[in-house]
Formats: C-alpha cells, structure tokens, sequence
C-alpha cells in the first residue's frame, strides 16, 4: 500500500474548500463506508475507487488527487449519489474535480484526435455531453 | 388538446428511427403532439457544477420556447433530453436565486419559473392513455417476444425525475411491454450506465460497462433488449462489434409501432443492427 503523508506541505485546504464551493456538498460527512465504489460502473476498468477520491478530497491531497483517475472516466450515471448513506451527492464531487482540471484550461478529451469514422458513426449527444464534461 | 414535443439533435438524425415510430404511434393512437416550432439543442448533461449556470441556458430556452406554446406539458423521447430538462425545469422552479440569475442574464427572454411540466414519452401513455388501453388498441400483439426492459441511467436518477414512483425497482418498462403483448425480462443491471459519453474518452472502460449490461439481458433469457436513448443504442448496439456478446437491441417505440400494427418502413429498421433485423425476419415481421 502506498503511503501518504498528511502535513501542511501535502495538503491544500484550498483545494478542499474549492470542492466544497464547486460541488455545494459538505464532503466532509463522508464515513467511507465504500457503497460509492461498490456501485461504480467504472470502478474496476479504472481501478480508482470513488471511496478513495472523498478522501484525499476531504483532506486536499492535491497530488494524490492528481493520480486518480474516476473523475476523468466517471460518466456521470449518478448511481453513487443514490446509494450514499450520508446523502453526498459524489457525482457533483466529481463534477467539482473535473471543473478544477479543466478551468486551468487542460482538456481530457482532444476532439482533433477521434477518429474520423467514429465521428461518423457516434450520435450527436454523445459529442455533446462529452465535450461539454470533458473540455475546457 | 395537442401537446408540445421536443425531439432534440439525435432524433432527427442518428436516431429517426426512434422518433419516427414514436410520432405514428402517437397519431394512431389519437395522441397530438406538435413539435416546438423553433428548438435548440438542450445540452444533453446536466451540469453539476453549483456555480455554473451557463449549461442550464439552453435547456432553459427550450423550456421557455414550450411556455409560449400555451401548453402545460413538454413531451421527450431521447432519454438524455428527457433527463437534462427536467431537471432544468426543477432548478427553475424551486431554487430561487438561480432562477433570478438565468432570468436576469436571458433579459430577451420571458422570465420561466418551472411553470411546465416535462414528461417522457412513456409517463405521456401511462398518464394520458393508461396501460388498459394500451393493450386494447394493440392489433399485432408480440406474443412469445421476450423483451429486456432497460433504462440507464437517465430515466429513473436522480430519483427526483424518475418516470417510475419506484426509481430503485422501476417497472413502467415492463408494463409497457406486457401491454403491447410481449413477455418482459427484469434484469438486474436494467439501471446500470451503458458507458454513457465515456465510449469517447475511455472506450474500455465504457464496453466493460456495456458488457456487464448485455451479459445481464442475456441471462435473462431475452430475446432483444429495449431502449429508450440513442447513446445507449449506440454503446449497447452498434458497440456490440467489439464484444462477445450478441444480443439485438431496439428503441420501445419501434416495439409500439410493431404491436400497433404499423408498416415497417415507418420504423425505419435499416437503423438498427443487422442482429436486430435478422431476429425481426426469424419472428415473420415484415421488413421492407
Ligand atoms: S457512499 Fe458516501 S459515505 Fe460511503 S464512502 Fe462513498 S461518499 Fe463516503
Ligand atoms: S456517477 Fe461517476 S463516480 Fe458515481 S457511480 Fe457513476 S461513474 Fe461512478
């Protein structure tokens, strides 16, 4: 297990608060039951547990945040918001981290990079919805 | 009375064959609906972000487009326009400060506070015409097709805009299906996500989802899965190619037109999968 280190170095209460001021939840009621994780559809393919992303969330682990990667897949079924016992909404978490990355003008998706023929063959609200959760 | 109706981007492309079998049903059945004469696109997500608004004008100016029709009710089709304007409608009516900001910004527009109701097509024939009625207007029942009901994500979360009372267990599918003569197959993966815009920016990640859905519909017995939105039909369908599985899929409204007897040309059939077409063909329903 990689081990993390809480000081004033490592964690950023800003980026915390931002959460917080993004999303409009109080991450910090997470009790990290795990129900989150255990609902994600994309959990298992992306091996970065929605669980673990409320953690490092609640204590601004800005780096170990940066390596997790459910935020950039997570495709916003909202499952883990209806199953939360401690009525978080998670997916507006996710929402929050993903609006941090892409307000400082990083894409996670390059429309000039998909292929021609799936541009052809992909309905036109599945360009939609990704660009406008995955682009800046 | 005739009631307004917003097809969004997909129908009128991708996914004709979605809105065209929904439209005749819909007049067969002697249920009016009448397009929006102008519409734009309604953003197709949600934004989650609390402070951005920006997202929710386009949904917002459809919703005003149907107010000036005089009509109470919009009525969708695409699971994801259904999903993204009701929830618009609900943020208007009921948080205050946002709405005062949206109606503040769009000073050309007429101020919205939630005063329509956005309904899915399936809420629209369960509520305007009842299931019971439903069954007797069926000419050509689809007896002996097993049929799996599937939703996603957007029809029944958040619970708030779910067309079923029961978001956790929802059955409206299934009684739709039972009405039209068919045999409905519950599965449990009937709510999970199909992958969603996923298949864009992580396609293994997304069919790994789909793959869970279909090998769910498959154990069921189900001879076809039924959908009610283009980017499902896209990832659980087309995307099937690069999966081991092989099960047809098709939107409800083709199943309506079929039970109602309509020809098959007004299905538009040549949009779906060719498994699709060959279980029509085994089943003796008429291709063009
Ligand atoms: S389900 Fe809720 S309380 Fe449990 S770990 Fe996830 S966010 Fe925390
Ligand atoms: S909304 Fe995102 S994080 Fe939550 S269960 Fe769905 S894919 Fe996973």
């Amino acid at each position: 297990m990689k081990k993390l280190t809480i000081n004033d170095s490592t964690t950023s209460w800003q980026l915390a608060d931002k959460i917080r001021e993004i999303s409009g939840e109080n991450i910090n009621t997470c009790m990290q039951c795990g129900t989150c994780s255990a609902v994600c559809p994309m959990f298992q393919q992306s091996g970065s547990p929605p669980r673990l992303v409320m953690a490092l969330a609640q204590l601004g682990l800005e780096d170990q945040l940066a390596d997790q990667r459910i935020y950039k897949v997570c495709a916003s079924c909202l499952y883990c918001g209806v199953r939360c016992p401690r009525g978080i909404d998670v997916p507006r978490v996710m929402e929050a981290l993903r609006q941090i990355t892409l307000r400082q003008n990083i894409d996670m998706i390059h429309p000039a990079q998909i292929p021609e023929a799936d541009m052809r063959e992909l309905p036109t609200i599945a360009l939609v919805a990704a660009f406008r959760k995955l682009t800046a | 009375m005739a009631t307004s109706y917003y097809p969004g981007c997909t129908l009128k492309t991708k996914a004709r064959n979605l809105e065209v079998a929904a439209l005749e049903s819909a007049s067969v059945l002697g249920l009016e609906l009448v397009e929006l004469p102008r519409w734009n696109c309604c953003g197709a997500v949600y934004s989650l972000a609390d402070d951005n608004l920006l997202n929710l004008l386009a949904p917002v100016r459809v919703l005003i487009r149907a107010l000036e029709q005089g009509n109470d009710k919009l009525v969708t089709i695409c699971s994801m326009c259904y999903n993204t304007l009701a929830r618009a409608n609900r943020m208007m009516r009921e948080d205050l400060e946002k709405r005062h900001t949206i109606n503040g910004f769009m000073d050309e527009e007429p101020d919205y506070a939630g005063e329509i109701q956005v309904v899915h097509y399936l809420d629209f024939l369960r509520d305007e015409l009842g299931w019971a009625e439903l069954r007797k207007r069926v000419t050509n029942p689809l007896q002996g097709l097993k049929v799996a009901p599937y939703y996603g994500c957007t029809l029944t979360r958040p619970y708030e805009i779910s067309l079923d009372p029961r978001p956790e267990a929802p059955t409206i599918m299934s009684d739709f299906l039972e009405a039209l003569g068919a045999t409905p197959t519950d599965f449990p993966h009937s709510t999970t996500c199909c992958g969603s815009y996923q298949v864009l920016a992580d396609p293994q990640s997304a069919l790994a989802s789909a793959e869970n859905v279909l090998g769910s519909a498959i154990s069921s017995s189900a001879d076809i899965l039924a959908l009610s939105c283009p980017l499902c039909e896209y990832n659980l369908g087309l995307r099937q190619r690069d999966l081991p599985t092989d099960i047809p899929t098709i939107f409800f409204s083709q199943l309506l037109a079929m039970a109602l007897g309509l020809g098959a040309d007004l299905c538009h059939f040549e949009l779906n999968q060719v498994n699709t077409r060959k279980l029509l063909r085994e089943r003796d329903f008429p291709l063009p």
